[in-house]
């Protein structure tokens, strides 16, 4: 299983190649509301694409109030976990 | 149906809902493609009564809910009532600090709380947390199979006047106020809805909107509990399951928010966009044949049987959409009207108990918010010539007061009024034209009045994904008092050439000066309405060389 930084820096490749953003200006601390400029609806399809890639159901409930990537990345973390 | 008028409380009407209903189904609760929960009335009553015994036997007054829609939300709130405490139903999409915050303002004693909340929250008093993991660390919290009395709970008697709730409403202009709704108002409105709207037994009615929102608290809770209909919730709110659950749970009634319903547009019209010329010139002449036939009253059977392929889309079964808590584009409303799909608007808020209007579909004029309900009475106060002034509302729904904050109170009902803050006029026939907030409402040099959801709607439909109207002055001082800028979240600039065209349509007062393009999504309230002051002031710092003249 990856490391929670392996998990963070491919979450951070997968959101910026879903919405076409430049993956340097993407930082584990940001809030991917406002740095990606998606709502959440969009952020529901971007938890599709993680799920996919990381083999792993993300129930819409677990990630009430999550908006930066590092805590989503440790929420997928521990479902491998 | 139970005996509305017949109950002095909300506990009243669940006892009576749990005794009339017994063996009919009540709730499911699916997630993704399983079911989690199916309950009969009888069983989600022998549910919550050792809950309500464990609430009983520590002395529970006051308890918070902070849970997205799941049946333990209505079990917990049913036991809540049973023992006559008051509920405080929070919005799970506010932050950590917000929350606390509003737990302390409350002075709930207890909580009730989702296992993925509480692993970064605190609260001093009687904890209740669900869907824990077995290993995991809930500190001084019960788990919910836990929270067990040894007793049978004794129910406790409320009176109509009695407070039953205390719901944060926040509103889009900043802070929070909590809203004391009582026993009265809740039972009256239900009274009153349900003239409009009843739920036939066995009705399925899929509830998205969190249940703390006043909304779904009434048609997602009270309402089908009332007439014996089941209520099914959806523990994902991915549109993939929310269109599979239509069919799949022969979906009757549903609520929603106007995003939402323009988003269901948009997949019909794109839909009926690809269909083949001859399937095309079919549902032409279908369509055709339904606007004469329903140009008086929408008629459902006649929708089904000439729109099948749309209505089956819905699932079939879908007899009524509510939408409301923002403005809904009278061209949506209109284009599901010529679907025959009934969706009825309305206009309310929390401290008006729900909903004060709603359009009946029968006289259906959507680009109004439709006429008071029974019992309610709507007036304009101190109407301009064309009769625009603020809405007042007063009636048997009206809130006691805001929680903790009498000068509040005082200042927004007078003399048994409720004034709104919204700006609207009433037609003849009694329905009610919303045209804006009051504090939005921009003057302009010429003495004209201009209400920035009203320029906003003749942009609706451009390809952005979100539009605002500001006075210029009100972001940058230094601006002109006339100027009004657009600000448009899009991806590109490709709206503009629309945007030129719509603009030069409109009156000269309220054409817009330029737009800026901004990258963010819009902060929004629960019921996804842009804060306006909480964006302004981003504008703001952004500073006003964004701005693209047009």
């Amino acid at each position: 299983m990856d490391s929670p930084a392996a998990t963070t820096t491919k979450l951070l490749d997968l959101a910026a190649e879903h919405f076409g953003v430049d993956r340097a200006a993407l930082r584990p601390t940001d809030d991917f509301f406002a740095t990606l400029g998606i709502d959440s609806l969009q952020v529901l399809e971007l938890l599709t694409k993680l799920e996919a890639h990381f083999s792993v159901e993300l129930p819409d409930y677990e990630l009430q109030g999550v908006t930066d990537f590092s805590t989503l990345a440790a929420r997928i973390h521990d479902r491998l976990a | 149906m139970i005996d509305i008028e017949a109950c002095a409380s909300i506990g009243d009407a669940l006892r009576a809902a749990f005794q009339t209903h017994g063996d009919r189904l009540c709730l499911i609760e699916a997630d993704r493609d399983r079911e989690n929960a199916r309950l009969t009335f009888q069983e989600l009553r022998a549910a919550v009564a050792p809950l309500a015994a464990w609430l009983q036997e520590r002395d529970c007054r006051r308890a918070a809910i902070l849970m997205t829609n799941q049946w333990r939300w209505h079990a917990a709130a049913a036991a809540v009532f049973a023992i006559g405490a008051e509920l405080v139903p929070l919005d799970p999409k506010l932050a950590p600090d917000e929350h606390a915050a509003l737990l302390a303002h409350s002075g709930a004693d207890t909580l009730f709380v989702e296992w993925p909340f509480w692993r970064d929250r605190a609260f001093d008093g009687t904890v209740v947390v669900t869907e824990a993991p077995a290993k995991a660390d809930v500190r001084h919290a019960t788990r919910f199979e836990g929270a067990r009395g040894t007793e049978a709970p004794a129910f406790v008697a409320r009176t109509r006047d009695d407070p039953a709730c205390i719901v944060y409403s926040s509103g889009t202009g900043g802070r929070a106020k909590g809203c004391v709704l009582t026993h009265g108002n809740y039972l009256e409105q239900l009274n009153a809805l349900l003239k409009r709207h009843r739920f036939a037994v066995g009705d399925r009615y899929l509830s998205i909107l969190p249940t703390n929102h006043a909304i779904d608290f009434m048609v997602g809770f009270l309402g089908p509990y009332a007439c014996g209909a089941t209520v099914v919730h959806l523990r994902s709110l991915r549109p993939e399951f929310i269109r599979a659950a239509f069919p799949k749970y022969r979906i009757a009634f549903m609520a929603l928010v106007p995003m939402v319903l323009e988003n269901l547009r948009t997949g019909l019209d794109e839909t009926l966009a690809g269909l083949s010329w001859p399937k095309k010139k079919l549902l032409d002449l279908c369509l055709s044949i339904h606007r004469f036939c329903t140009r008086y009253e929408p008629s459902l059977p006649l929708a089904r049987f000439l729109l099948r392929p749309i209505h089956k889309r819905f699932g079939g079964n879908l007899k009524t959409l509510f939408v409301g808590g923002a403005f809904t584009d009278p061209a949506t409303l209109r284009r599901f009207y010529e679907f025959g799909i009934q969706v009825a608007n309305g206009y309310g808020l929390t401290e008006a108990g729900t909903v004060v209007t709603l359009n009946d579909l029968r006289d259906y004029k959507p680009e109004t918010v439709g006429k008071p309900l029974p019992g309610t009475e709507v007036c304009i106060l101190e109407p301009n010539a064309d009769g625009i002034g603020e809405v007042a509302v007063a009636g048997p729904t009206v809130m006691a007061r805001y929680h903790d904050a009498p000068w509040l109170s005082q200042k927004t009902i007078v003399n048994g009024w409720l004034m709104t803050g919204d700006l609207g006029r009433l037609e003849p026939t009694g329905h009610l034209v919303l045209l804006g907030r009051r504090k939005n409402m921009i003057v302009t040099a010429g003495g004209k009045n201009v209400y920035p959801e009203d320029i906003e709607h003749a942009f609706d439909g451009l390809p952005v994904r979100e539009l605002c109207v500001f006075a210029a002055h009100y972001l940058w001082s230094d601006k002109r008092t006339e100027e009004l800028v657009l600000l448009v979240h899009a991806n590109d600039d490709e709206f503009v050439a629309d945007l030129r065209t719509r603009n030069l349509k409109l009156p000269n007062f309220k054409r817009v000066a330029g737009y800026v393009l901004w990258n963010k999504a819009f902060p929004r309230t629960a019921s996804l309405k842009i804060k306006r002051p909480a964006l302004a002031r981003e504008v703001q710092e952004a500073g006003p060389d964004g701005v693209v003249a047009l």
